[in-house]
C-alpha cells in the first residue's frame, strides 16, 4: 500500500461544544490532524475524550444545537465541509466519505432487509436501475464474506450474527467506493475471532481502493494493528500525534505513558511472584451443567441447549482461577450457578465440605456470606436510590450476625479507605461516581460480608483501559492482604495473565483446556485456545500480517 | 399466525364469558321490568304472568343456566321493549356505529400520523407548538360538552347544521369531528413522541452518512418505525371509541348501538343489554387480531 | 454518543432548577398557575361562597354573565333557579376533584400492588391478576361503569371504586412491565447473592423504582378520570342531587341552550381548562425528563468567538 502525502482532509483548530444550562461543555478543543489516501490515522481515546464527536463533525452528525461548533476548518479535497449547504453536504455523505459505526444492530433499520438499505446508498445518490442494483448488492455482500448473498440479501438485521451485521454495515460504506472511511469503534462490540476477521477486511478493502481509513478506538491492540499514525485524545484535546510505533514506544506525554503502561506489548509488564504453594481446596465443581429446552412449539421439536456442559474445576485456597472464553461459552452461567442465582441442571459443587447446589434456607443464607460476586457493569448493580452507606451495609442489615449496628458506621469507612476511596463518599450515590470508583464500592461492599471466595464476572470489561489495571492491581493486592479466593470470569485475554494463577478455557459450553497461566500462554494445546491467543491483533510495525496465524 | 389466533381468540371467549356473567347478575339486580313494561294498575295476576311468560319468576341460578343453554343454540333471548330477537335489535344498530367509528378514527389517525410526524421533524417550531397546544386540548376535551357547544354554534347559532338525526351528509359532520377529537389528539402527542426517539436513534445517523434526503429519512425511516407503537394506542383508542360513541349519539340522536345501549340499561331490556356487550366485543375482539395482523406484516422481528 | 452532563433530577436542590424550567415555558407556567389557583379555591372556596352556591334567586334567574350589578358572584351568570354559576363552579370543583382525586390513588395503589405482585411472581395468582386486567381493558370503560352504576345506585363511593376499577389496568400493566425489567437488573442479583429475601428485594429494592412511573402515570391519567366522570355526571349516573360536579352542570344547562347557553358553557369550560393544564404540565415534565429533549428548555450560552 501506498500512502500519499497530499492530505484528502484536513481538519484544522476544530472546537465544538456542547450547550447545557449555563456554560457550554466543551468535547473537543481546538483539534487538529490530517489523513492522506491510503493510510489509516487511529484516534485513540477513552469514553468522553472527543473521538467521535469530531469525526461525526466530519460526516454533519452532531445535531445543533445541542451541539454548537465554535470554529475550526473542515477541509476535503480543496473545500471547506463547514462552509457546505445541507444538500451538498449530503451528496458527499455516502458517496466520498463513509462511516460505519459501533453498534451495528442498533445502526441498521430493524424494519428493512438489508439488501434494501444497501440499495438505499446508491438510490441517494441516483446511481443505477432496480435491476443492476439488487445484483451489485449481492456482489458487495459477498465480497464483504456474507455466505449465500444471493438469499441472504432479503433477511433482516436480526437474522444475521454480530459480525455479520458489521459486515453489512461495511457493504454499504464501501458501496460507492469512497474516498475516506470512518469507523468508529467497528469491533468494540464483537468478540476477538471476529475482531480480528472485520479488522483484516477493513485493510484488505483499504488495500483495494486507496481510501483512507480513519478509525477511532479506546483498544490498545486494535490500534496499534491498524494505525499508521495515531493521534492521542483525552479531555477534548490531542495530547500526542505522530506515528503508530514511535506513540506505543516511546510516548512523550504523561497520559500516554499511563494509557501505554496498560498496553500488553508496550514493554516488560512486571511480572507478580505466583504462590507456588496450594492451599487446601476451596470449592470443588464437579460435573456442572445447565440445559436450556428450546422451540418447543407445537410444530418444531424440542432441541436442547447446553449453556454448560459437564464443567468440573477446584479453587484452592488464595487462588486465582480465571474462566475465558467468549459471548455464549457458558462462562457467565457457571458463575450465576455458583451464587444460586440459577438452579443447575446436573452437578455438584463442594464448598467447604458442603454442596452448595443443593443448600437451603438457613444454610443457602450462610454459605451467601461466604461467597460474593462483583459484576461486570458497576453501576447497574447498584440500586440508584441507595447512597454507598446503605449499599455497603446491605449485607448486614440481611445477615444481622455479622456485625453489631454500632459499628457500622466505622467499618463502612474501614471498607471505603480498604478499596481506595474516602469516608466522605459514604453518603454519595452511585450516579455521582465515575465508573472505576463505582466499581471499588462494588468490592467494598463484596468484602462487607467477610467472604473467603469473590466471582468477578467480567469486572472491569465495562471500564476504560487505564482503569482496568487499577482495579486489577486492587483484587490482587486484596487478594495478598486478605488471603482471598477469586474466579475471575473474563473474555479478554491479557488481564488474566496479568491476574489468574490458573485458566480454563471455555467454548460452547465446555472447558476445553485448562492449565497454569504460563503454561497455557507460552504452550496452548488445544486448537480453540491457539485460535484465542492468535486472535489478540499483533502491531502493524512488526510486519505486514495482522494477527499471528497469517 | 393461526395458533396465536385460536390461542387469542380462546382468551377472548373466557373474558366474554366472564363479562357475560357479570353483566346477567348484575342487570338482573337493577329491579323488576315488569313495573315497566305493564300498565301502573295492572293486577298482580297480569304481573305473574308476564314474569311467567318471561321465564322471570324462576330462580336467579335457574334463569342463567336456562340463558347459558339458550346462548349455545345462539339464541340471544327476547327484547322485552320491542318484541323481537335482541340479537336482531343490536346487530341493527350495529352498523349505523360502525360507519361512525371507521370514519372517525381513519380520519383522526391519518391526520394524528401526518401533523405528529411534521411536528417532530422540527421540534419546537412554530407548527409544533401549535400541533401541540391543539392536540392537547383534543384530548383534553369533553366530548359532551363539545358537542353540545358546537350545537349552539352551528345548529343554533349559524342554523349551518342540524342538531341531530340522520339522513343528509349534513348530519355526519358534527357527530365525527366530536367523535374524531379526542384519539386525534391523543394520536398527535404519540406520534411526535415516537417520531422524536426515532429520530434520535442510530440508524437515523446512518441514513444520515449514506447521504439520504431529510425528507426519506424522516418518512421512510422514522415514520416506518414509530408506526409500530402508534397502532397498539390506535388499537386502544378504537375501543375507547365505544365511550365517546355513546355519548356522541346520546346527543346527536344517532341510531346506533351506544344509544341503544343506554336506552336498553334505563328500559331494563337484558336481553338486549347483553346482546350489545355481545356484538362489542366481537367487534373489539376482530380490531385487536386485525392489529397483530398489521403489527407482524410491519415488524419483521415479530413472529407469533 | 457524547457525555454531557445535565443536572440530575434526582439529585437534591433540584426544585430551583425546575422551577427555572417551568418559567422558560410560558404554557406550563399559565397550567401550572391555573392549578394552583384553582386548588386555593378547591380548599377555601366553598367556605366563602358554599352557601350562595345553593342559594335561589327570583331575580336572577338565567341572568346573562358579565353583568355586574348583582354582584361579582354572578358575574358568570346565574341558572334557571337563579343561584350563581361562579359559586356553584366552586362547589362542583370541590366534589370533582375530589373524586377523581380518591379514584386514581385507589386504582394506583391496587393497581400498583397487583402489578408488583404479578410481575415478580410466576405462580397461578399472577395470570389471574393479568387475565382481569385484559376483560377490564377489552371493554368500553364507560359501558361497565354504566351498568355497575345503574345496577348499584350512583353513590359517591361508588362511583370511585367503579373509576378505579376502569383504570386499574393500566397501572397493573405499567408496574408489571416496569417489574419485569428491574428483576433482571443486575442489582436486583446482587441483593438475592447477598441472600435478601424476595420480600426486601420486591419493597426496597424494586418498589422504589417503579413508583416515580407510577406517580407519573396517575398524574396523566386525573385528567381522563375527570373527563370520565363528567361524562358519567352528564349522562345522569354520578353523584346524585343536591350534590354535583361539573358533568352534571353541563347536563343540566342542556335544556336551555338556546336561552342560556353559559348555563351549559362555564362548567364544561372549567372541565377542560383543568384538563388541558394537567396535560400540558404533564407534557412539559415528560421533556424534562428525557434527556435528549432537556436542553431545549436550558438557557443555551455559546461559547465567544
Amino acid at each position: 500500500m501506498t500512502a500519499s502525502d497530499n492530505p484528502i482532509l484536513t481538519i484544522e483548530n476544530l472546537t465544538v461544544d456542547f450547550l447545557s444550562e449555563g456554560d457550554p461543555v466543551r468535547a473537543v478543543d481546538n483539534v487538529s490532524f490530517n489523513v492522506c489516501p491510503g493510510e489509516t490515522l487511529v484516534i485513540l481515546g477513552e469514553s468522553g475524550s472527543g473521538k467521535s464527536v469530531s469525526t461525526g463533525t466530519v460526516m454533519g452528525l452532531i445535531d445543533c444545537p445541542p451541539g454548537d461548533i465554535v470554529a475550526g476548518s473542515l477541509i476535503f479535497d480543496g473545500t471547506d465541509l463547514s462552509r457546505l449547504d445541507e444538500n451538498a453536504r449530503r451528496m458527499l455523505n455516502g458517496r466520498r466519505i463513509a462511516m460505519i459505526f459501533q453498534d451495528p444492530l442498533a445502526h441498521l433499520n430493524p424494519v428493512y432487509t438489508v439488501g434494501r438499505q444497501i440499495a438505499e446508498v446508491f438510490e441517494a445518490h441516483g446511481n443505477g436501475d432496480v435491476g443492476s442494483v439488487r445484483d451489485t448488492v449481492v456482489k458487495l455482500l459477498e465480497r464483504v464474506g456474507i455466505p449465500d448473498a444471493a438469499k441472504r440479501v432479503d433477511y433482516y438485521p436480526h437474522q444475521f450474527s454480530g459480525g455479520q451485521r458489521q459486515r453489512v454495515m461495511i457493504a454499504m460504506a464501501i458501496a460507492l467506493k469512497p474516498e475516506i472511511l470512518i469507523a468508529d469503534e467497528p469491533t468494540t462490540a464483537l468478540d476477538v475471532s471476529v475482531q480480528s476477521q472485520i479488522l483484516e477486511l477493513l485493510s484488505d478493502l483499504q488495500r483495494e481502493t486507496g481510501m483512507a481509513l480513519i478509525m477511532i478506538t479506546h483498544d490498545l491492540e486494535v490500534a496499534a494493528a491498524m494505525a499508521d499514525r495515531i493521534i492521542v485524545m483525552n479531555g477534548g484535546k490531542v495530547v500526542e500525534s505522530g506515528k503508530a510505533q514511535d506513540v506505543f514506544t516511546n510516548p512523550v506525554h504523561a497520559y500516554t505513558r499511563r494509557l501505554m503502561s496498560a498496553a500488553p506489548f508496550g514493554g516488560a509488564c512486571p511480572e507478580r511472584p505466583r504462590t507456588k504453594v496450594r492451599g487446601e481446596a476451596l470449592l470443588q465443581v464437579q460435573h456442572l451443567s445447565k440445559h436450556y429446552v428450546l422451540g418447543a412449539g407445537p410444530f418444531s421439536p424440542k432441541k436442547e441447549f447446553r449453556a454448560v456442559d459437564d464443567v468440573s474445576f477446584t479453587v484452592h485456597q488464595g487462588e486465582t482461577v480465571g474462566i475465558v472464553g467468549e459471548s455464549g461459552s457458558g462462562k457467565s452461567s457457571i458463575a450465576r450457578m455458583l451464587l444460586r442465582l440459577d438452579q443447575p441442571t446436573t452437578g455438584q459443587a463442594f464448598f467447604a465440605g458442603e454442596d452448595i447446589l443443593t443448600l437451603e434456607g438457613r444454610a443457602l443464607n450462610s454459605f451467601r456470606r461466604r461467597v460474593q460476586m462483583v459484576f461486570q457493569d458497576p453501576f447497574g448493580s447498584m440500586n440508584p436510590r441507595m447512597n454507598v452507606y446503605s449499599i455497603i451495609s446491605e449485607p448486614w442489615v440481611i445477615h444481622r450476625d455479622i456485625l453489631p449496628r454500632p459499628r457500622w458506621d466505622d467499618r463502612v469507612v474501614e471498607l471505603l479507605e480498604l478499596v481506595g476511596l474516602k469516608a466522605e463518599h459514604a453518603h454519595r450515590h452511585p450516579h455521582q461516581f465515575s465508573g472505576g470508583q463505582r466499581q471499588r464500592v462494588a468490592i467494598a461492599r463484596a468484602l462487607a460480608s467477610e467472604p473467603d471466595l469473590i466471582v468477578c464476572d467480567e469486572a472491569v470489561s465495562a471500564l476504560d483501559v487505564s482503569i482496568q489495571m487499577q482495579i486489577i492491581g486492587l483484587l490482587a493486592d486484596l487478594r495478598d492482604r486478605l488471603g482471598l479466593s477469586y474466579i475471575f470470569i473474563t473474555h479478554d485475554l491479557p488481564i488474566v495473565r496479568e491476574f489468574a494463577d490458573r485458566i480454563l478455557v471455555m467454548q460452547q459450553g465446555k472447558v476445553v483446556e485448562e492449565s497454569d497461566t504460563e503454561m497455557l500462554f507460552n504452550s496452548p494445546k488445544h486448537a480453540y485456545t491457539k485460535s484465542l491467543l492468535d486472535s489478540v491483533p499483533r502491531p502493524k510495525w512488526h510486519g505486514n500480517s495482522l494477527t499471528r496465524h497469517l | 399466525m393461526l395458533g396465536y389466533i385460536s390461542r387469542r381468540a380462546y382468551h377472548s371467549i373466557i373474558s366474554l364469558i366472564g363479562l357475560l356473567t357479570l353483566v346477567f347478575f348484575l342487570t338482573r339486580l337493577t329491579g323488576d321490568p315488569s313495573a315497566l313494561y305493564l300498565p301502573l294498575d295492572s293486577s298482580l295476576e297480569a304481573r305473574a304472568a308476564f314474569a311467567r311468560l318471561n321465564g322471570l319468576d324462576q330462580p336467579i341460578h335457574v334463569q342463567f343456566l336456562q340463558y347459558l343453554q339458550n346462548l349455545l343454540s345462539l339464541d340471544f333471548g327476547q327484547s322485552l321493549r320491542q318484541n323481537r330477537s335482541a340479537i336482531e335489535v343490536a346487530l341493527e344498530a350495529f352498523p349505523a356505529t360502525l360507519k361512525l367509528a371507521v370514519v372517525a378514527m381513519t380520519l383522526a389517525t391519518a391526520l394524528a400520523i401526518l401533523v405528529g410526524a411534521l411536528a417532530a421533524a422540527r421540534p419546537r417550531s412554530l407548527f409544533d407548538r401549535i400541533a401541540g397546544l391543539v392536540s392537547l386540548a383534543g384530548a383534553s376535551m369533553p366530548d359532551f360538552w363539545i358537542a353540545i357547544v358546537g350545537i349552539l354554534v352551528f345548529a343554533v347559532g349559524f342554523g349551518l347544521l342540524p342538531t341531530s338525526g340522520t339522513g343528509t351528509g349534513l348530519h355526519w359532520i358534527m357527530p365525527i369531528a366530536v367523535l374524531m377529537l379526542r384519539p386525534f389528539g391523543l394520536l398527535v402527542q404519540v406520534v411526535r413522541g415516537t417520531m422524536i426517539s426515532a429520530l434520535a436513534s442510530p440508524y437515523i445517523k446512518t441514513a444520515q452518512a449514506k447521504g439520504m434526503k431529510r425528507r426519506k429519512i424522516i418518512f421512510g425511516h422514522a415514520l416506518r418505525n414509530s408506526l409500530l407503537p402508534v397502532i397498539t394506542v390506535a388499537g386502544d383508542l378504537a375501543t375507547g371509541l365505544i365511550n365517546g360513541a355513546v355519548v356522541v349519539e346520546t346527543i346527536f340522536g344517532w341510531p346506533g348501538i351506544g344509544k341503544l345501549m343506554i336506552d336498553s340499561i334505563i328500559q331494563r331490556d337484558f336481553a338486549v343489554v347483553q346482546s350489545t356487550i355481545l356484538v362489542t366485543a366481537v367487534a373489539i375482539f376482530i380490531v385487536n387480531i386485525a392489529i397483530d395482523v398489521l403489527y407482524v406484516t410491519l415488524d419483521p422481528r415479530i413472529r407469533y | 454518543m457524547v457525555d454531557v452532563t445535565v443536572p440530575s433530577l434526582k439529585s437534591p436542590g433540584n426544585a430551583r432548577q425546575l422551577a427555572i424550567y417551568l418559567a422558560r415555558d410560558k404554557l406550563a407556567l399559565c397550567a401550572a398557575l391555573f392549578l394552583i389557583v384553582l386548588f386555593a379555591c378547591v380548599l377555601f372556596g366553598p367556605l366563602l361562597v358554599g352557601d350562595l352556591a345553593g342559594k335561589l334567586g327570583l331575580r336572577q334567574r338565567n341572568l346573562a354573565p358579565f353583568s355586574a350589578e348583582q354582584g361579582f358572584v354572578y358575574v358568570l351568570g346565574a341558572d334557571t333557579l337563579g343561584r350563581p354559576i361562579l359559586a356553584r363552579l366552586i362547589v362542583g370543583a370541590q366534589n370533582t376533584l375530589a373524586i377523581a382525586a380518591a379514584a386514581v390513588f385507589c386504582s394506583m395503589a391496587a393497581g400498583g400492588m397487583l402489578g408488583l405482585i404479578a410481575g415478580y411472581s410466576e405462580r397461578w395468582y399472577s395470570h389471574v391478576i393479568l387475565r382481569l386486567a385484559d376483560v377490564i381493558m377489552s371493554f368500553p370503560s364507560l359501558l361497565l361503569a354504566l351498568i355497575v352504576l345503574y345496577t348499584l345506585g350512583p353513590s359517591m363511593t361508588n362511583l370511585v371504586i367503579v373509576l378505579a376499577i376502569t383504570r386499574i389496568p393500566i397501572f397493573i400493566r405499567t408496574a408489571r412491565a416496569e417489574v419485569l425489567e428491574l428483576r433482571e437488573r443486575m442489582f436486583v442479583s446482587a441483593a438475592r447473592s447477598m441472600g435478601a429475601s424476595s420480600g426486601r428485594i420486591l419493597f426496597r429494592h424494586i418498589a422504589p423504582l417503579v413508583a416515580p412511573t407510577l406517580g407519573t402515570i396517575a398524574a396523566i391519567d386525573f385528567a381522563t378520570v375527570i373527563l370520565a366522570e363528567s361524562s358519567l355526571s352528564f349522562l345522569g349516573l354520578g353523584i346524585q342531587p343536591p350534590d354535583f360536579t361539573w358533568g352534571a352542570m353541563v347536563a343540566n344547562g342542556r335544556g336551555y341552550l338556546s336561552s342560556a347557553w353559559w348555563i351549559a358553557f362555564w362548567p364544561g369550560l372549567a372541565i377542560l381548562l383543568t384538563t388541558l393544564s394537567l396535560n400540558i404540565l404533564a407534557s412539559w415534565a415528560r421533556t424534562v425528563a428525557d434527556p435528549l429533549q432537556r436542553w431545549r428548555l436550558q438557557s443555551l450560552r455559546k461559547a465567544p468567538r
